[in-house]
């Protein structure tokens, strides 16, 4: 009995670790990156290649007084970045990061690590109602729209990949594409051969469910402030920082896990956790790549793409494919 | 219907032209100068603050006629000089002549404009811009430059 419990609690705090490991130093790379896609070096002076810069920031997040500002609805003021950060960790537990690496494999981990994704774009909405700022309110419900809308091509690209895979088991999701790229989800298939759309499409629709440039319409600094985070300071806006770049490694994760075949290695050679680990960072570098090349769209533009051209698409490919699942 | 199609390829590979090109970016050399590491060189054209040239003897070109410290809108300038005698050969036989020389070049930097009045009016070519940008300080005296102490520390 206590052994189940001491496992519980190195599988959380490995996650907790994981995960805030990897919101710190991804934001030393984002910096990184986007100081080399404009030709400037990026923090290099704290350390080696400044890889002390996580750290420093974390201390200065930490030191600073928390303000809540007067009028602010309190409680919810200092849920909301608990709440972001929160679902992240939770998330953690059920991804398998190789076939003996897990924290806890369900059989239904597809819907949970979604029921907990879904949970992001109300703390973002809490976020900005709680700090009572007409700037925030703004940002947060147009983020909300926003995740509302990208959430149904994304779960519709799922339905299509758990029709043909027969299963919501992220282990069993890598089992059934071992043994290199052919076998991959990407890959299109007799019965879905239109894969690369579909992946395309769920790449697309998880830089918009992470709140990231060119769709950063939650936080548009130029227009709003700083968006729902207007209001927060010190260790609340960390959260909130570390909570985003948590919900990137997930969906790198959950990419790699759906479309990229896990820990599998594309020649077949050698699966495990390394391969993971590759994928999901040549998936968050695209993604940083991406958000230093293009500029914000529109809101507009941005339930457009969703409505117009996501949505049909998906639905269309669902259809197709489960009409050709019947045939083959 | 052949328009919604069109619109959406010709958009994914005008994104994939951009994604190229910051793709390009991302490996050419790093043009930022690190600066309190590094510093660039001044071009030519650049107008610090003034600073006195030397001869081949090592002492100031400077003849102390005071056209400098007359051209000055600012007032910024103020010289001082010292009638020396020295002896040379003239046909064979030694002469004393009298010359001037500087004795104090002081620029109060806190008043000048930077016009290049002084540079200009100067007919032997004794002043110049310096190409020190370095010019912080939270006090005022530290913008009063003795220029000829400068001009020693230069030399040795």
């Amino acid at each position: 009995m206590s052994l189940t419990i001491l496992n519980a609690v190195i599988a959380v705090v490995a996650a907790i670790a994981f995960a805030a490991v990897n919101a710190a130093y991804l934001v030393w790379a984002e910096r990184r990156g986007a100081g080399r896609i404009q030709r400037r070096p990026g923090p290099n002076v704290n350390g080696p290649f400044g890889l002390l810069q996580p750290p420093c920031d974390g201390i200065k997040l930490m030191t600073k007084q928390l303000m809540i500002p007067g009028g602010a609805d309190k409680a919810l003021f200092m849920v909301a970045p608990v709440l972001a950060m929160a679902p992240a960790i939770m998330s953690f537990v059920t991804i398998p990061f190789s076939e003996n690496i897990v924290a806890r494999s369900m059989n239904v981990g597809v819907l949970m690590i979604f029921a907990f994704a879904s949970m992001g774009a109300m703390s973002i909405l809490l976020a900005g109602w709680g700090s009572r700022n007409k700037y925030a309110v703004m940002a947060s419900v147009r983020a909300v729209s926003q995740n509302i809308s990208y959430e149904i091509p994304m779960l519709i690209t799922v339905i299509t990949i758990v029709m043909m895979t027969g299963t919501m088991d992220l282990k069993e999701l890598v089992a059934g594409q071992a043994g290199g790229i052919l076998n991959w989800n990407v890959v299109p298939s007799l019965s879905s051969p239109l894969m690369p759309v579909s992946f395309l499409i769920f790449f697309i629709c998880s830089l918009a469910e992470t709140n990231r440039a060119p769709f950063d319409l939650g936080e548009a600094e130029s227009e709003l402030v700083a968006g729902f985070h207007t209001e927060y300071g010190s260790m609340g806006f960390g959260l909130f920082f570390m909570g985003e770049y948590a919900n990137i490694v997930i969906g790198a994760s959950l990419i790699t896990i759906l479309f990229l075949g896990g820990w599998d290695c594309p020649l077949g050679l050698f699966p495990g956790v390394w391969w993971f680990l590759l994928k999901i960072y040549l998936l968050i570098f695209s993604f940083i790549w991406i958000r230093w090349t293009f500029p914000r769209t529109t809101i507009y533009g941005l339930l457009n793409l969703s409505w117009k051209i996501l949505i049909p698409i998906s639905l269309f490919n669902l259809l197709l494919t489960a009409g050709l699942l019947k045939v083959f | 219907m052949g328009a919604y199609f069109s619109d959406i390829f010709l958009g994914l590979k005008s994104l994939l032209i951009g994604l190229g090109i910051t793709f390009k970016e991302f490996f050419k050399p790093v043009v930022t100068v690190p600066y309190p590491y590094k510093t660039i060189k001044m071009s030519e054209r650049y107008r610090g603050h003034i600073e006195l040239i030397e001869n081949e003897e090592g002492t100031p070109k400077c003849v102390a006629c005071g056209m400098c410290q007359r051209a000055c809108p600012s007032g910024c300038i103020s010289l001082a000089a010292k009638s020396v005698e020295y002896e040379v050969e003239v046909k064979g036989e030694m002469k004393t002549k009298k010359k001037k020389v500087l004795t104090k070049y002081d620029l109060n930097f806190t008043t000048c404009s930077l016009c290049g009045q002084c540079v200009e009016s100067c007919n032997f070519g004794a002043i110049t811009f310096s190409k020190d940008y370095n010019l912080a300080s939270s006090r005022k005296e530290d913008f009063h430059f003795d220029l000829l102490n400068r001009l020693k520390e230069r030399n040795s």
